[in-house]
């Protein structure tokens, strides 16, 4: 085969399918913007509009999570310390609203003046950086105190989840710093002259958080695809294996668990001014599993299956506990166990590798012959076709 | 004395007390195929692990190219041009052999070259002639799961070549393999050889008499002695470690 | 300053010895098996409940009965969670084996059930699940005598399990509708619950001017008797011996004939039975609820990440330091010995709470791991590859 002259042909299939991504979710993000909402309006579940952006904003930490977890191999169960570090960030610029008074609360513990790490809080800018960045670093540090010295696995899995506890108590601990176990509140608090809880205000998030969702799986789909998606998915295929061929995984591991930090901030951000506050239940144990589980519901390793799983298991979750609020917790471990025993690749998983099949089963009663690679895609079945159009051309 | 490739002085590593590797020295011109012989635990893996930065020396030293060794990691080594094959092929299953192949090829290892990389013509152009050199063009866009034992092994050879070494370490390449497949390697290995030094480790007997020119038999963490593979077979301390004595053969 | 600092030490050891008493079945579990049992806290839970309901059944009896009622509730609580632990190894986990991070996911899922259970077990509950196991596995049971069972199987499945669910959750209805309260009443509630020490656990020994409490003393004792025990086990014993070579080299133990999935079993069994005792003995302390066990989780695997896999006594080193650190940072006792240096006296007192203790803990266990990354007793020897 000339690898030459099939090249070019390669690339411009492939560009074409990237039209085709980026049309699909653009028709995705008007739909989200401007069929949807009005729907849930006039059939009056305005409520749900709501309940969408924050699940949107969490499907951003969803495609983090994705990212380390399903390509990397890197299971994180503190995922809720950055959610929470970035929802903090906003909700403190939003406290300090309109013109940088000290909060109510800092009266109920005698705090007279503003502590120091409070006052950059006041500037906007700032606060969008420090909402995103201060998790990625955060992130950043741990993650290369415990890949450094190759703590993979469960043991890293463990350690977030002490990291994430740790964080809990101290956030749990400071009321002076930061109002304890009350968390702050975003809902009451002004941004541009409006009431956060407004529904005008909260519109304008809702739009945000569409966007920067559509901008985030952009982000992963750049980051996953390439050289650096290949070598991710190397990492987790055969770690020691990357090190002898002359890559430092520390380094590569690192940076994809910052990235995927520094989106739970963003996510965090966007979800608190949505529900109107941040507390430290958002570093809740059960909290930053629960993560984990939607990426496994939608399907590893697939960004769409990550955002499908978020919204899917969310709603479940808001329709269970509404209808019959002791099941859910039933309902939800049941979840883990079989997507686990029965689901390992999650809904997009089982559409690629049997969806196709069953629901032709179910059409035409009929399956298809499935050796593995079926005797059509076998290389070697069409290697020795060519090889025999060869001769006979030849001969 | 730097006109050596590899050389290892003085070389101890040590367990917990136990010691794997004891006062050891080799050395390896440029070019040249050396093959390590020895039987089970006579440290032949440590050698390997030793050489490449996964275990540290407890004393000596390991000097590659007229440096030493000492703290350097595993892919710091590596990119000084040391490409290390396991015993088990070991190619990342869920890539296609050409991606497998474009991984070790690309020469910007660092953050940046992969984040924003892309692979360049002649990247491209290497890996479609190794695929041929590996007997992989067919099945270059399939996951590498699905290829077979044999297959497998010759892509990590082949991605070892990709990485494009000065030294190829290679332990065991034809264990589990048919006899023809061992040739295939064997003929592989000795194409190879053209270019780059190597050292093989093998228990096949047969196949080291094929690829053979000078053998090393390690022994108890020691090389025990050198020579070309008559020599070798002939020397009554070899029949001694191989064979044992009549009266302790179970011994070993 | 002196009595401050026995105390102190005392109150860790005895923090410690919980702490080691929790992590000695996860110790096992993990160190021997590679199985993360998030639910492992749960045990423990279900343990403690164990004992609040041997403890109101000797209420009945009254007088030494109930003096001695902690004893039965050992036994009763290490047979209740080791058939737990039973059935969950059989049922879930060893499908698992060699893919730990879905273990972890899929007994947290076991974790949250067994809290939602006790939250709301009832007579109703109980009558539902064991008619829809009897229906379904029976059915499953029946028809895997019938020679084409693995063409019919998913049929079987698609059907019996709708059919016996729904008939359960009738039955579960109208036994409800007829009994009314006494049928759907919660067992236990979402309230915590309150075990009553027996008399001669109350009050303590007055050593100087304050008090060694007996429960805890008692807690200590348990502890060095469970780990002897365990060591005497796995050290001694038939099957000690076919566990630690299971956990060795599990193919050639199958090969000599060592029933592997019997000693899985088994250690998973042992596991989950010492984590029913660690709870009975966490329920003298305070009071039993269904997040009873979410507090030692993960205190109890920071215990083993410290002190290393397969090793009992860097479990028991692990937990006493981390206990003992943990009491002297969070009490403030360390920032008063230290009054004399200001700096560092107000440094700790910053830290002075239990839960800001914990922050400093950590921070230290991963400053720690940065020196000894595979604990303070790693497994020693040769791996292959990896």
């Amino acid at each position: 085969m000339d690898i030459t002259a099939t090249k070019p042909g390669f690339d411009w299939r492939k560009r074409r399918f990237l039209l085709i991504e980026g049309a699909i979710v653009l028709a995705i993000i008007l739909l989200l913007i401007f069929v949807i909402p009005p729907f849930l309006v006039s059939i009056g579940q305005a409520f749900r509009v709501n309940l969408l952006g924050r699940y949107l904003a969490l499907a951003i930490v969803a495609l983090g999570i994705d990212i380390i977890w399903g390509y990397t191999g890197i299971l994180s169960l503190g995922h809720g310390l950055f959610f929470a570090l970035g929802g903090y960030a906003l909700a403190m610029y939003l406290q300090l609203q309109p013109d940088g008074q000290l909060p109510d609360f800092f009266s109920l513990y005698g705090v007279e003046s503003l502590p120091i790490f409070w006052q950059p809080f006041s500037s906007l800018p700032f606060t969008i950086f420090a909402a995103i960045i201060i998790p990625t670093v955060v992130a950043a540090v741990l993650g290369y105190l415990v890949f450094r010295n190759r703590i993979r696995g469960v043991y890293f899995a463990i350690l977030t989840q002490a990291a994430l506890i740790v964080f809990f108590n101290f956030f749990n601990g400071q009321q002076k710093l930061i109002n304890g176990t009350n968390g702050l509140k975003t809902d009451t608090a002004t941004i541009f002259g409006q009431t956060v809880g407004s529904s005008t205000v909260q519109w304008s998030f809702y739009m945000l958080t569409v966007v920067l969702l559509a901008v985030a799986y952009a982000l992963c789909r750049w980051l996953t695809s390439g050289r650096l998606g290949r070598l991710l998915i190397a990492i987790r295929d055969d770690e020691p294996r990357v090190r002898f061929t002359g890559y430092d995984p520390t380094a590569f591991k690192v940076l994809v668990f910052a990235a995927s930090a520094g989106l739970a901030g963003m996510s965090g951000a966007l979800y608190t001014v949505q529900s109107g506050i941040i507390t430290p239940k958002a570093m809740d144990i059960a909290f930053s599993i629960e993560m984990v589980i939607w990426v496994a519901v939608g399907g590893r390793a697939s960004l769409i299956g990550a955002i499908l799983g978020t919204l899917i298991v969310n709603f479940a979750k808001s329709f269970l506990s509404e209808k019959f609020p002791e099941v859910w917790l039933f309902f939800q471990g049941a979840l883990f166990l079989i997507v686990v025993t029965v689901l390992p690749g999650g809904l997009v998983g089982w559409v690629r590798s049997q969806g196709l099949d069953y629901s032709r089963t179910l059409l035409r009663g009929k399956q298809r012959v499935t050796t593995y690679p079926s005797l059509e895609e076998d290389p070697d079945v069409e290697y020795e076709r060519q090889d025999l159009t060869n001769r006979k051309s030849d001969g | 004395m730097s006109d050596k490739i590899l050389q290892i002085e003085n070389l101890t590593v040590s367990f917990d007390g136990f010691k794997a590797i004891k006062n050891l020295n080799f050395s390896l011109d440029p070019g040249e195929l050396r093959v390590i012989i020895g039987p089970n635990g006579a440290g032949k893996t440590t050698f390997l692990d030793t050489i490449t930065g996964k275990t540290q020396p407890t004393i000596g030293r390991v000097i590659f190219k007229g440096r030493d060794l000492r703290g350097l990691k595993e892919y710091q080594i590596a990119r000084m041009g040391i490409g290390r094959k396991f015993q088990t092929p070991r190619v990342y299953l869920n890539l296609t052999p050409r991606e497998n192949l474009e991984l070790s090829c690309n020469r910007r290892k660092n953050i940046i070259g992969a984040v924003f990389g892309k692979p360049t013509t002649a990247e491209r152009r290497t890996v479609g002639g190794l695929l041929e050199t590996i007997g992989l063009t067919h099945k270059a866009d399939i996951q590498a799961a699905l290829l077979s034992h044999g297959e497998k092994q010759r892509l990590e050879i082949g991605m070892l070549v990709a990485q494009s070494p000065d030294l190829l370490l290679v332990d065991e390449p034809v264990a589990g393999l048919t006899d023809e497949e061992t040739e295939k390697v064997g003929d592989l290995l000795m194409a190879l050889a053209e270019s780059h030094s190597i050292i093989v480790i093998e228990h096949d007997m047969e196949f080291v008499r094929q690829i053979a020119r000078q053998v090393t038999v390690l022994c108890e963490g020691t090389v025990l002695c050198e020579g070309t593979m008559d020599e070798v077979q002939n020397d009554p301390r070899v029949i001694e470690v191989y064979l044992g004595h009549q009266d302790e053969d179970e011994a070993a | 300053m002196l009595s401050g600092l026995l105390d102190g030490i005392f109150s860790g050891i005895s923090i410690g010895s919980v702490l080691l008493l929790a992590a000695l079945g996860l110790a096992i579990v993990f160190g021997l098996m590679g199985v993360i049992n998030m639910a492992h806290g749960e045990i423990m839970m279900l343990g403690a409940y164990t004992t609040f309901v041997v403890q109101n059944v000797f209420k009945g009896f009254g007088g030494v009965w109930f003096d001695l009622y902690i004893f039965f509730a050992l036994i009763a609580a290490f047979i209740v969670t080791a058939l737990f632990g039973l059935v969950l190894e059989r049922g879930v986990i060893r499908y698992l084996y060699g893919r730990p991070l879905e273990t972890l996911l899929a007994t947290w899922g076991v974790s949250l059930i067994l809290q939602q259970f006790v939250r709301s077990v009832s007579w109703v509950l109980v009558i539902g699940i064991v008619l829809f196991c009897l229906l379904f596995f029976g059915a499953l049971k029946f028809l895997s005598r019938r020679p084409d069972f693995d063409r019919i199987r998913n049929w079987v499945i698609t059907i019996m399990l709708p059919l016996s669910a729904a008939i359960a959750i009738v039955t579960g209805i109208v036994i409800g509708q007829t009994y009314k309260l006494a049928a759907t009443k919660p067992w236990f509630g979402a309230q915590n619950v309150d075990v009553t020490a027996p008399r001669w656990l109350r009050g303590g020994l007055p050593v100087g001017d304050f008090q060694l409490s007996y429960a805890r003393i008692f807690i200590i004792v348990l502890t060095i008797t469970c780990v002897v025990a365990v060591y005497l086990f796995l050290n001694r014993s038939a099957w000690g011996l076919r566990i630690r070579s299971v956990t060795q080299n599990r193919s050639m133990s199958a090969c000599l004939g060592i029933p592997t999935q019997k000693v899985d079993a088994l250690t998973f069994a042992l596991g989950s039975g010492l984590a029913g005792i660690a709870g009975c003995a966490v329920s003298l302390l305070g009071s039993v609820g269904p997040n009873t066990g979410q507090n030692y989780i993960v205190d109890t695997f920071m215990v083993v990440v410290v002190g290393g896999v397969g090793k009992l006594v860097g479990s028991i080193v692990a937990a006493m330091v981390i206990g003992t650190a943990t009491y002297l940072v969070g009490s403030g006792t360390l920032a008063n010995l230290l009054e004399p240096v200001k700096p560092l006296a107000d440094f700790f007192t910053f830290f002075a709470t239990t839960s800001m203790a914990k922050v400093m803990v950590f921070a230290l266990i991963v400053v720690f791991l940065q020196f000894r990354p595979a604990g303070l007793f790693p497994q020693k020897g040769r791996t292959v590859d990896a």
